[in-house]
């Protein structure tokens, strides 16, 4: 590697971990309630259980380390599943994942009439592998195995398919509908740490496999026959890879609900400084993504104040523009 | 592989073209299919009437309280059905030939969820509001909406030319801007409103009649030979940029012109119904696995998306007793298990 590019990676990185300070500190810097930097300050080292402590402490320090955590998952999970599937389009959701989550929290709302938070998180991870595991079983039940595109269009299936039924059980049922439409647009507010802790174990294993699996997909990129010949088992690579992808989809979704835009557009802003290798692009997508989701979250507090507006929304409106500038200006990285 | 020369050619005059029974008997059964599926679906209602009476009315006899029920209320229904049904499935058959990618479609440009920003909105802002305004005023916005955002897609991918990718990821960021609009108009109104939205942007075919059959019908008239007239670049554009360059296709004017025959397809379907889902997706896939060609085959993939939709409201209509289901919830539930069997049982993986 040439080592004006390896210096221009680790002052990238530099840069992604300082926006990523900045930003968290933003995070919980700001919000509708003004409070001041000393207030801050006070409230995350001296708590005396003023209000100030108290919002700071449990609304806006629990709400930026699980964007934080949520961030990198999408991110890296992005990164994954665009090279297990090559494919530009595959967001991380097309795993079956995100719609196989919210079949499930549907279906609890409305055969169980459960309408808290913190019991959709384990209806949403069953949803989400049980979804991925079909989706991985009927992607490569083919003679070639899981090929980019059975796995792709295996996924686009299991998706519709599970969206159809969310949509009929949403309008049968006005009240599974009136839940559903606010967990639908994937928030980051209101779910205190425990939310963060059920899931946690989920996503650091996620990562662990991810960035284990970086070699793996590397080789995958130049084709399977290519990857075979140089050794790769290419089955194995595979199953680790939806596996990690599983556990930081499903434990994002199961968080914070569908967020969408994320984790298809980070791998893509990420690729463009890191070029194609992923044992750089991992790394650089979870900070990119992670940052992304916090500064969305900010915006949305203030754009709308007193009210916020969703973080997937923000994301989506804000993001994209800047995301279509990149995409014009940047010679691309083909997949 | 087959191979080409090998395949027995027709020669009329100037014009000369390879044999292929599979695509031609994919029409021809699928034709037949959609006929009697069409057929059924007219005959069956709260005031059932038989398969011949249906045809006797057709071909233009039958009884005149017979002709009123199928030439007034259910023939426009599954007319429309057929047709946003096609339309849908040759605008995916054009996306996924352009972009090569098979997840490519109308969802993913930006121009279903243009038309449901469009749509929605009218339902959030005007909730009270219903009769002709609702009536004239959401396939107006839907289509303004589809219109514009996929304009928008192909404005903004326009740098020196077309290029699959970059148009494939600017239509994602502007999917994505279009959609969460749609989930934010969502929530912004009272639970009815969100209620009609949901059942706009699940696609339904409730209460269609003639005012709708005619403009997907015109559309469908002009914009499927136009097509079909460029057929011959969508086979050549599944090659790389370079190659198509060498086989002389001028690159830019032949995406161009597909593309927008593509958005206008979508876009006047998804204002006459609602983005009817996964049929853009799933038809053109289900197409060329049938016909074992190697890129979406146009004609079959119409037929396949116009049998998918009549054979979906069919069941909407009927399988849930007095209540009827929006038609976009079952071409998911009917369309993907069988793309499902069609990836389990596919031997040769055919590539976008």
């Amino acid at each position: 590697m040439a080592p004006r590019q390896r210096r221009r990676r680790l002052v990238g990185l530099a840069l992604l971990v300082l926006g990523l300070a900045v930003a968290t500190i933003a995070s919980i810097a700001i919000g509708s309630k003004e409070i001041a930097f000393d207030g801050v300050w006070h409230a995350l080292t001296s708590p005396t259980g003023l209000e100030d402590d108290v919002v700071i402490r449990e609304l806006r320090v629990p709400r930026t380390l699980l964007g934080i955590a949520v961030g990198i998952a999408l991110g890296v999970g992005g990164a994954l599943m665009q090279g297990h599937t090559r494919n530009p389009l595959a967001d991380p959701g097309i795993l079956g994942v995100t719609h196989g989550a919210a079949f499930a929290v549907v279906l609890a709302i409305f055969t169980l009439g459960i309408t808290s938070l913190n019991a959709y998180v384990w209806f949403a991870f069953l949803g989400a592998f049980v979804a991925s595991g079909v989706v991985f079983l009927l992607g490569s039940s083919g003679r070639a195995g899981p090929t980019p595109v059975t796995l792709a269009l295996a996924g686009a299936a299991v998706s519709a398919l599970m969206h159809g039924l969310v949509s009929a059980l949403v309008l049968v049922d006005r009240q599974s509908l009136d839940a559903f439409r606010f967990w639908q647009v994937g928030a980051v507010a209101g779910r205190g740490l425990d939310v963060l802790f059920q899931v946690l174990p989920f996503l650091g294993l996620g990562l662990l496999l991810a960035l284990a699996n970086a070699p793996g997909v590397n080789a995958l990129a130049l084709g399977e026959d290519v990857a075979r010949s140089l050794g790769q088992r290419i089955v194995q690579t595979r199953i680790i890879g939806i596996t990690a992808i599983t556990l930081l989809i499903g434990g994002a979704v199961a968080a914070c609900g569908p967020i969408g835009f994320l984790g298809l557009v980070v791998p893509h802003a990420a690729r463009a400084i890191t070029g194609p290798d992923y044992r750089w692009l991992i790394p650089y997508s979870g900070l990119l993504g992670a940052a992304l989701l916090l500064v969305a979250d900010v915006l949305g507090r203030i754009v709308a104040r007193p009210a916020e507006l969703e973080v997937g929304i923000m994301m989506a409106v804000f993001g994209a523009p800047f995301f279509i500038v990149l995409v014009r200006r940047k010679k691309l990285v083909k997949l | 592989m087959s191979v080409v020369g090998a395949r027995r050619g027709v020669r009329i005059g100037p014009f000369s073209w390879p044999v292929r029974w599979r695509p031609l008997l994919l029409v021809v059964v699928g034709s037949a299919l959609l006929v009697l599926v069409m057929a059924v679906n007219i005959g069956l209602g709260d005031f059932p009437i038989t398969l011949g009476q249906v045809f006797d009315v057709l071909l233009g006899g039958g009884e005149t309280r017979h002709q009123f029920i199928v030439l007034d209320l259910r023939l426009p229904r599954s007319l429309t059905a057929v047709f946003v049904g096609a339309a849908l499935a040759l605008a995916g058959a054009i996306f996924q030939s352009i972009a090569r990618n098979p997840l490519a479609s109308p969802d993913i440009l930006g121009v279903t969820w243009g038309a449901s920003v469009g749509a929605v909105s009218v339902i959030t802002f005007t909730g009270a509001l219903t009769g002709s305004v609702a009536e004239v005023g959401i396939p107006l916005a839907a289509l303004g909406g589809g219109f514009f955002f996929g304009l928008l897609v192909y404005v903004l991918a326009w740098r020196k030319g077309i290029e699959g990718f970059r148009m494939v990821l600017v239509g994602v960021g502007i999917a994505a801007i279009a959609g969460n609009l749609t989930t934010y108009l969502l929530t912004v109104g009272d639970v009815t409103d969100a209620g009609r939205a949901m059942v706009w942007i699940t696609g339904s075919l409730n209460g269609r009649g003639w005012e709708h059959v005619v403009p997907v019908g015109i559309a469908l008239a002009v914009l499927m030979p136009a097509a079909f007239v460029c057929a011959h670049l969508l086979g050549a554009l599944q090659f790389g940029d370079d190659t198509v360059r060498g086989l002389g296709v001028r690159l830019n004017g032949a995406r161009s012109v597909l593309l927008l025959i593509g958005i206008a397809l979508a876009s006047v379907a998804t204002a006459a119904s609602g983005p009817i889902a996964f049929v853009a997706l799933a038809a053109p896939q289900v197409a060329v696995r049938l016909a074992a060609t190697a890129t979406p085959p146009l004609l079959g993939s119409a037929v396949v998306g116009g049998l998918l939709v009549v054979g979906s409201d069919l069941i909407a209509r009927t399988a849930f007793g007095g209540f009827e289901m929006p038609v976009g919830v079952v071409t998911a539930v009917l369309g993907a298990p069988y793309l499902m069997y069609l990836l389990i049982r596919g031997r040769r993986e055919a590539r976008v």
